[in-house]
């Protein structure tokens, strides 16, 4: 059957001319646009059977406009010529009636690198095609004697900016994404995977890691809390990384006196190198950012030394330096962010990683994670869906989920070993990250 | 919209659906901050668009677009009607509605004056008074004040004939004083965290805040925090203020009382709870200080509104009966498991969502203390306020929160200002050692702007009446 479902996405020629007749008729002396389409679908599964199965189209166009000194920002979800006027003109209306204030600054046109973020496969996929998923994932966990849990979803999209400076930046994107929780009696296990392309996922090895790891979660225990050795899967390490970005890799954060990072010094194990590289097709690739700045790599942290931070117009205005290409979309007041993420591996396997340990505690995912104390990196959250005692170098037996308060500083800087595979984790919000897993000297359970 | 709506329904039943439902929806939202004494930012966002939702062979289906004309409407039934077959093959059991919904009607949030007519140079003018009163305070690094308006016109029709349509409005402010030293950084913010306070409402709700008589104040205190001792580790007596206290509602109440997630609807992402059916009636919440509703129909509550969005009208059920667990937050399909009847939680955030269960206005109800009283019976505690972070587990049981601001409390006095405190315990152990909860004159509806839930993501738009309230044996300080 011929799918229906091949993403719908507006001409990259025709999306051009729109966007170019509405710079055309501003009157602010700079107007910046920016369309976003997306067509996406996401079928949701419970108790090994589809409960929730939905799909989307949209769009949106927004405007910002400097004039006289002053920025107006609209938006509006409709792609007609009577919309781009009302946007425009709603965008000129909040600058006319507002005092004179700090401008952020446009960029001028700069060629940025294409990058290939974008898979056929992922574009066409249809209902019956995340059913079949489904259906297997579903199928395995009930011969199992287990239930499975989830969401599967594909999506196609594309985002074009284009200012008056003569900037016009444009890229389409795919992404598949699917996470799993299979739950037993008494208790569960946890994987997820995410690719441009959709063929990458594979619904076999995502229940084969699932499945296995549920059943080895059954009838936990609880452990005493403490400060353990740990072993840190992939999932963990991704979101420890995505909380890193957000309290602390923005030059934002450090302007304001509200990060961790302390550029020259050594805050973490010099086994730790974190980057940030929107141009490497192993994360989840952009060429250019909200701002229409071609991204740059920008090392973060170099053998455990604070290396680097990522810049947006605004904040690499006030160094007097470029934008590294990490802004956000207008109007943006929580500074530039890196979404770009990759730590680089070690030399271990996986399996050796928790050969040496006599006694710690086995890490699958973090769960409800909150900042506790930006400055000092302390974070608080729970364990969830695998946590297991490491006694002797193997794992013996699985523990009750604990909760955490930890310094993510402290704790990389403990790092013993990471592994030499790494594994891409699609963010919930933003960008992607791609880490290994890591071991880690002290991790502070807190109950 | 009623033409378009018809349409999408008739298409619907046409091509096999045996329920439809459509909803059609525009947004409109200003946001306006203001940032170390400039306007950094003003926006003016709209959305609209349309949503079907259609059971064909006993399974869901759900296609969403925001083109509004005919061909496009043909176009998302016939995706929502292939969705639901390809659901439909990997079904558990058949969706159960329960008994049809035939509402049909108008709502209107009560205001005052139109956000959307006040002059925005006003907004700002008032925005900018309270940084100036944050920025009078010396050893302030950052200072930054919001308001958020939203202005929504829905309208909802099913096949089995209801028809309502709802115009709400939203009006939200807040501010916030940042002090930094070398290896701290400590923030106040008012009336509430994390942006601003919210209510359904007109621009009253803004001016009765007086944002700019607060800025000093919470100035003061985030440069006085810096050099603030450490909240100290131990057990002790805690007292939570109101807007502290309803965080704690919606984290350890509201969460686990969803009905979806006991279902294991959510398990995958926001997780279940432990509140699972066979409690109902029997599990002792809390103490007999503790009784909790949901409520559609507290006046500024951001879950207040005419229908849900099955066409169930506003109502208010209990949760927590006098420290017994008695009721759950409910939607048609999930309530009819348990023989009940929908009590009309489901919302979306858009038009682009199905709806979910999500909390409304879910209250603790007004005790007969106060907050001066609860002190001066307190012989070692801790009294926090204004939340900093939030943390518990995916059955909700174990929760760890942090407050901005907290006080030591000897011998039924208010003490030393503390920093980073934090608290931690269980659910029913938390709520079984409430002994005391203000009363009517201290009560507030606190508005929470940042629900989130379910694949793809939601943000929902809830509230919490609650007054101050006092936990005995509480485990607090866990930064040493």
């Amino acid at each position: 059957m011929k799918s229906m479902e091949v993403a719908r996405l507006t001409d990259e020629a025709e999306l051009k001319q729109f966007m170019t007749r509405l710079l055309e008729r501003s009157p602010a002396q700079e107007t910046e646009v920016t369309v976003t389409e997306d067509d996406s679908a996401l079928t949701r599964f419970a108790n090994n059977g589809i409960h929730q199965n939905v799909a989307e189209r949209d769009a949106t166009v927004r405007v910002r406009v400097v004039k006289d000194g002053k920025t107006g920002v609209a938006s509006i979800n409709q792609m007609s010529e009577a919309a781009a006027a009302d946007v425009l003109k709603r965008a000129v209306a909040i600058a006319d009636l507002q005092p004179r204030s700090e401008v952020v600054p446009m960029p001028g046109p700069s060629a940025a690198k294409p990058v290939d973020a974008w898979s056929d496969a992922t574009a066409a996929a249809t209902p019956e095609d995340r059913a079949d998923f489904v259906e297997t994932v579903c199928a395995r966990a009930g011969r199992a004697g287990l239930k499975a849990f989830g969401a599967y979803s594909t999506s196609a999209g594309q985002f074009a900016i284009a200012n008056s400076l003569g900037v016009f930046h444009h890229q389409r994107s795919t992404q598949a994404s699917v996470n799993s929780v299979v739950m037993g009696d008494a208790g569960s296990g946890y994987a997820d995977r995410g690719a441009i392309d959709v063929r990458e996922l594979d619904k076999n090895q995502l229940a084969d890691e699932v499945i296995d790891k549920a059943q080895r979660n059954q009838n936990a225990q609880p452990v005493e809390p403490g400060i353990y050795e740990v072993v840190l899967e992939e999932y963990a390490v991704a979101e420890m990384l995505e909380f890193m970005s957000f309290i602390g890799f923005g030059a934002l954060a450090v302007q304001e006196e509200r990060s961790f990072m302390r550029l020259g010094e050594r805050i973490t194990g010099e086994q730790v190198n974190i980057f940030d590289d929107g141009l490497d097709r192993t994360g989840i690739p952009a060429a250019f950012d909200f701002e229409g700045v071609p991204k740059q790599r920008v090392e973060l942290i170099t053998n455990g030394v604070a290396s680097g931070l990522v810049y947006d117009m605004q904040t690499a205005a006030k160094e007097g330096r470029q934008s590294t290409g990490h802004g956000l979309p207008a109007p943006n007041t929580e500074g530039p962010f890196a979404v770009n993420l990759f730590m680089k591996p070690g030399s271990v396997a996986k399996a050796d990683l928790a050969s040496d340990i006599k006694r710690g505690i086995w890490v699958t995912r973090f769960w409800y994670v909150r900042v506790v104390h930006p400055k000092l990196s302390i974070i608080t959250g729970m364990t969830r869906e695998g946590t297991f005692l490491i006694e002797n170098g193997k794992i013996t037996r699985p523990v009750k989920d604990l909760r955490f308060t930890q310094s993510i500083l402290e704790a990389l800087n403990g790092t013993l070993a990471l592994t030499r595979s790494t594994k891409l984790q699609v963010s919930e919000y933003l960008g992607a990250a791609r880490v290994p897993a890591v071991r880690l000297k002290a991790f502070d359970f807190t109950s | 919209m009623k033409d378009l709506a018809e349409a999408a329904l008739n298409a619907a039943q046409v091509k096999g659906a045996s329920y439809a439902d459509v909803r059609l929806d525009e947004h409109v939202t200003q946001d306006i901050i203001v940032k170390n004494g400039q306007l950094a930012a003003v926006s003016d966002d709209a959305s609209e668009g349309f949503g079907v939702r259609v059971i064909v062979d006993g399974a869901w289906g759900f296609a969403g677009s925001a083109r509004l004309d005919n061909t496009e409407v043909q176009q998302v039934v016939d995706r929502a009607i292939r969705i639901a077959r390809a659901s439909a093959r990997v079904r558990s059991t058949p969706v159960d509605l329960g008994p049809p919904v035939t509402s049909r009607g108008k709502y209107r949030t009560p205001l005052e004056r139109d956000p959307f007519t006040v002059p925005l140079t006003e907004k700002v003018d008032l925005l900018l008074r309270a940084d100036a009163a944050m920025g009078s305070v010396k050893g302030v690094t950052i200072r930054e004040g919001s308001m958020e308006f939203i202005r929504q016109a829905k309208l909802f029709a099913s096949t089995e004939g209801a028809l309502v349509e709802q115009e709400l409005f939203e009006s939200g402010a807040g501010i916030e004083a940042t002090a930094t030293s070398p290896d701290d950084v400590q923030n106040r913010s008012y009336p509430n965290s994390f942006g601003r306070h919210q209510g359904s409402g007109g621009y009253e709700y803004i001016t009765a805040l007086e944002l700019d008589r607060h800025g000093q104040r919470i100035a003061e205190e985030a440069v006085a925090l810096l050099t603030a001792p450490q909240c100290p580790s131990g057990v002790k007596t805690l007292i939570l203020d109101a807007s502290q206290t309803a965080l704690q509602i919606h984290e350890s109440c509201g969460h686990p009382t969803e009905l979806d997630r006991v279902f294991g609807m959510e398990a995958a992402y926001a997780g279940t709870s432990f509140m699972t059916p066979e409690k109902l009636n029997h599990l002792q919440y809390g103490s007999r200080n503790v009784t909790i509703t949901a409520d559609a129909l507290t006046p500024t509550g951001l879950g207040t509104f005419g229908w849900d969005d099955e066409g169930i009208p506003a109502q208010r059920t209990f949760l927590i009966k006098d420290g017994l667990f008695v009721g759950y937050l409910t939607s048609r399909e999930t309530a009819s498991v348990l023989g009940q009847q929908s009590n009309g939680t489901m919302r979306a955030d858009g038009w682009n969502r199905i709806p979910l269960i999500r909390m409304t206005n879910v209250n603790l109800e007004p005790g007969d203390s106060s907050l001066e009283q609860m002190i001066a019976e307190t012989r070692d505690g801790v009294y926090m306020e204004t939340n900093r972070s939030w943390s518990i587990d995916d059955r909700r049981l174990n929760f760890q929160f942090g407050t901005q601001l907290a006080y030591e409390i000897i011998d039924g006095k208010r003490g030393r200002m503390l920093k980073n405190a934090t608290y931690a315990g269980i659910t029913p152990e938390f709520w079984n050692s409430c002994d005391a909860v203000a009363g009517r004159t201290e009560w507030r509806v606190w508005g929470l702007a940042n629900c989130g839930k379910g694949q793809p993501p939601q943000v929902a738009h809830v509230a919490h009446g609650a007054a101050p309230a006092r936990f005995q044996h509480v485990k607090v300080g866990i930064l040493k």
